[in-house]
């Protein structure tokens, strides 16, 4: 605060200090917008490091970088196809697992579910979004694994015969598509229940009610008022979730075998990108496969932007503010 | 509830449909609701159902290997039966104190720029943006740090991985920060300005601090997500198998010793990897429920408005 | 009550300072607008506002709901402008000084003219105390404890609280009732001995017995603190005012002696409003 000037009033007698400037408003404003803009300046920080570190690559290899199968590093060879192969192959299974069980238990929480379940379920539910990858890599190794070796893939390939179908040949190695796939399914679950849930809250309390006034069952004025008024909000929730699972490491890389192959079956081993990075990057001794794992993440970091622009809009778009707070 | 025929004059074709499934036998559809039900039922259980498997493996294999040792102790070399993660356990503290130090004053800074400037052509790109880093995997967070500190630094860090996380904390505390502080009133504002508090003070000493308690279960449920992340580190921290507190050498993490304990080949290591687990696991609920807490102690003073 | 503190406490702030000529006639006038307009955004919220206010008296702004008498009040301690669309011109004169002049500091206004409003708003994280003391810590030069636990009593007691609370005063300011919340924010007010205080229609949200005890501390100010009251309620304005101005959609209709405009308004509109035949 800078010293205020004495104005007197000669009329009167009595003196009022109300003039002088304020910087501390200034400096307040000056601080917090600049701090505000640091987050913008963050990523465009974030993106230009790690497209200049990955733009040798780009500008050697071209598109061919996308769709070469050809990863070696030490005749400075390099295609991201298995890795961005097995990125959206584990997490399309991840949804495809996951997406029915999250949706069932948000409405089951929203509309069936007994007051004094909804906290303690809800909690548990929020919790497994707490549990860090890592643990669950551990977990997997050492449990997931054991069971898909024997008895869960000779079960699927051998007695389901759908070894028959090129989705399930092979050996039951146990690290494979497959188990990437199933732990991922159980890190992306809460994130798509927890939007669903939030947006299934968001239904006005009319739309059930016009329904079960027609003379619908529960079930009825969920499937034909509440889901369909809460349609885009839980795809928004689903997309969100697939965010999560293309860019997720340390699980994926304890458990998918890291191959750089593309094959058909689940139960053989593959990489994703961010495992190929999380396995390569401290080894990588040439700048061009450091560049080439740089050219991956940049690839990873512009699916991941577009994915959650997608979701963010269509969640946006059903519950406003409230409902995107979940994300 | 009664199935009533729905009459109109011109039924559209939905209203047909409509009448044709109230015309179905109410037993039929009754039992499709408790079909459903059980489905729903069973999909929240069959949800439920790996936490309670994966805290259960934690807890047993966990707890059989956790011993004094375990938070005292350094790491022994293969084939020395003992040892502990002191270093690792003093290392994620460092790290993530690094974090809170880099992300808490940007966050809750761009928190209340985003609270005062609703509608702004800034503020909304800059809440955009917030969600877009909030969205950024953590392993690209973690080629970034390397790209932009440890290269030019020439070597591993607790610094550049504190400022790996530190970054993921931003948009998280920012969010929260924003809506806390929409939840003071304008007219606390009002009277603060009336009583002739600069803005900055307003803002500083009236609406933060009633706004705090929010703000800190926000802070807290961002550390408690990035105490755990394990993918930042890998490039940045690095791991140190010696005790170090230096914050430019290359520290010692707990994720980072789960992970390489978990893919090591040796037993020793694998217990170590599932106490490292459980403290780990431990650490964040601690976080959580103080986080709980805290909010709580929010609700409490709110009600005697 | 007279304030009970020394006013080298007080600072600057007090409206009589020692050095101070010693004569203060009671015919003065402390606060005077002057050809005041006032807009959000595009609206035209108050018209070419003329009305001086003398020292010591109690002016009561009455008028029906959106007739511009509160945002005239929040124009006359610079309060408008924290509205992000408020705009005015004019001139506002506390002791002959325009507080609305280039190089006026607003923060520095707003410490001379105090504001109550409507909502009792004692800042949650504070205690009772704390509240008090509020203003005291933005208020120029160092006020030490032992002075502001002086100023914190005077204020309480000036504010008739400090019976109810003497015993709490590091309690939470949450914890009291609405009317004592409400007359909390007076002493708050008071504690800066500001020359003006303003009273934006502070029994609005109150009970009766609270607010009677508001009105009742109105009265007993009157002749220490010079106090614009703006208030939906015609009678209250009787009850407790000098001097009463009528306002009708942004224009200042009639100012006078608050019992000669009750008892016969000079404009027709006055007449009809206090008779009850609109607003």
């Amino acid at each position: 605060m800078s010293p205020t000037v004495l104005t007197a009033d000669p009329g009167a007698g009595t003196v009022v200090r109300i003039h002088g400037r304020h910087i501390g408003d200034r400096i307040y404003r000056g601080a917090i917008t600049f701090f505000a803009v640091c987050v913008p300046l963050l990523v465009a920080l974030v993106a230009w490091e790690i497209a200049v570190a990955g733009w040798p690559t780009f500008r050697h290899f071209g598109l061919s970088f996308l769709t070469s199968s050809d990863w070696d590093p030490v005749k400075d060879r390099f295609g991201a196809a298995p890795a961005i192969y097995g990125t959206l192959v584990s997490s399309a299974i991840a949804l495809v697992i996951a997406t029915p069980l999250a949706v069932g238990v948000s409405v089951f929480l929203s509309e069936f579910a007994p007051r004094w379940m909804r906290q303690p379920v809800g909690f548990l539910v929020d919790l497994l979004a707490a549990i860090p990858s890592v643990v669950y890599g551990l977990w997997g190794i050492f449990v997931l694994l054991p069971l898909l070796r024997d008895p869960v893939m000779p079960f699927l390939r051998d007695t389901l015969e759908l070894g028959s179908t090129p989705f399930f040949t092979g050996p039951a190695y146990g690290p494979s598509m497959l188990a990437a796939g199933l732990i991922l399914a159980i890190m992306v679950l809460p994130y798509i229940a927890s939007v669903s849930r939030e947006v299934l809250l968001a239904v006005p309390r009319a739309q059930r009610e016009a329904a079960l006034a027609l003379g619908a069952t529960r079930w009825e004025a969920i499937w034909r008022a509440v889901l369909p008024y809460a349609k885009s909000g839980i795809v928004g929730g689903i997309i969100l979730g697939l965010g999560r699972a293309l860019g997720e490491t340390m699980a994926v890389t304890m458990l998918i075998g890291n191959r750089q192959e593309i094959s058909a079956s689940l139960l053989a081993p593959g990489y994703t990108m961010a495992s190929l990075i999380a396995n390569e990057f401290s080894e990588a001794s040439s700048d061009a496969h450091l560049s080439a794992l740089m050219a991956v993440g940049f690839t990873l970091l512009i699916i991941t932007i577009v994915v959650n622009a997608i979701a963010r809009w269509l969640v946006w778009r059903v519950g406003g503010g409230a409902a995107s707070k979940a994300l | 509830m009664t199935a009533g025929v729905i009459r109109t004059q011109r039924p559209s074709a939905r209203q047909r449909a409509v009448g044709e499934r109230a015309r179905k036998s109410l037993g039929r559809r009754r039992a499709v609701n408790g079909v459903m039900l059980g489905v729903l039922a069973t999909a929240a259980v069959i949800t439920v159902l790996p936490l309670l498997f994966i805290l259960g493996h934690l807890v047993t294999k966990g707890a059989t290997s956790l011993d004094l040792a375990f938070f005292t102790h350094m790491p022994t070399p293969v084939g020395e039966a003992g040892g502990g993660m002191a270093n690792a356990i003093v290392g994620t503290l460092i790290i993530i104190g690094l974090a809170m130090l880099f992300g808490l004053p940007v966050g809750v800074g761009a928190g209340l720029y985003l609270a005062e400037n609703r509608g702004a052509w800034l503020a909304n790109s800059v809440r955009f943006l917030s969600d877009v880093l909030n969205g950024l995997p953590s392993i690209v967070m973690g080629i970034f740090a390397w790209q932009f500190l440890v290269r030019p630094m020439g070597h591993f860090s607790a610094l550049s991985g504190g400022v790996a996380l530190g970054v993921m904390m931003i948009p998280m505390i920012a969010r929260t920060t924003e809506e806390m502080v929409r939840t003071v009133p304008t007219s606390l504002r009002e009277a603060a300005l009336a009583l002739g508090y600069a803005r900055w003070r307003t803002g500083l000493t009236i609406v933060l601090r009633t706004a705090s308690a929010g703000i800190v279960t926000g802070v807290l449920v961002s550390l408690a997500r990035v105490a755990g992340e394990t993918a930042p580190l890998l490039f940045t921290a690095f791991g140190n198998q010696f005790w170090s507190t230096s914050v430019t050498q290359p520290i010692a993490a707990l994720p980072l010793q789960i992970f390489n304990y978990a893919i090591s080949p040796y037993d020793d290591w694998h217990r170590l990897a599932w106490a490292g687990a459980l403290v780990l696991i431990a650490l964040i609920l601690v976080i959580s429920i103080v986080a709980r807490v805290a909010t709580r102690a929010r609700f409490d003073m709110g009600s005697g408005d | 009550m007279a304030i009970e503190v020394k006013s080298e406490l007080a600072g600057l702030a007090d409206p009589r300072p020692a050095n101070a000529a010693p004569a203060v006639t009671p015919e003065r006038t402390r606060l005077a607008a002057e050809s005041l307009d006032a807009w959000f955004g595009s609206i035209h919220a108050v018209h070419d506002i003329s009305l001086p206010v003398r020292e010591g008296s109690v002016m009561a702004i009455i008028g029906p709901s959106g007739c511009g008498k509160s945002t005239f009040l929040r124009c006359l301690n610079r309060m408008h402008e924290t509205v992000s669309t408020g705009r005015v011109s004019g001139r506002v004169l506390l002791d002959g000084a325009d507080i609305y002049d280039g190089g006026v500091n607003p923060i520095a206004v707003r410490k001379h003219i105090g504001m109550v409003f409507q909502r009792p708003t004692p800042f949650p994280t504070m205690s009772i105390r704390d509240n008090v003391a509020a203003g005291l810590r933005v208020m120029d030069g160092h006020v030490s404890r032992r002075e502001t636990d002086a100023i914190v009593e005077s204020a309480l007691r000036r504010a008739a609280l400090w019976g109810e609370v003497k015993d709490r005063l590091g309690a939470s300011a949450l914890a009291l009732s609405g009317g004592q919340q409400q007359r909390l924010c007076i002493a708050r007010a008071l504690a800066t001995s500001p020359r003006v205080l303003l009273l934006d229609e502070p029994t609005a949200s109150l009970d009766p017995a609270s607010t009677q005890s508001i009105e009742q501390l109105v009265r007993e100010l009157r002749g220490d603190v010079t106090i614009i009251i703006v208030t939906h309620n015609m009678q209250q304005a009787a009850r407790i005012s000098d001097r009463t101005a009528f306002f009708l959609a942004g224009d200042l209709v009639e100012v006078a002696p608050t019992e000669s405009l009750f008892t016969s308004p000079s404009d027709p509109r006055t007449e009809a409003y206090i008779t009850g035949r609109f607003g």
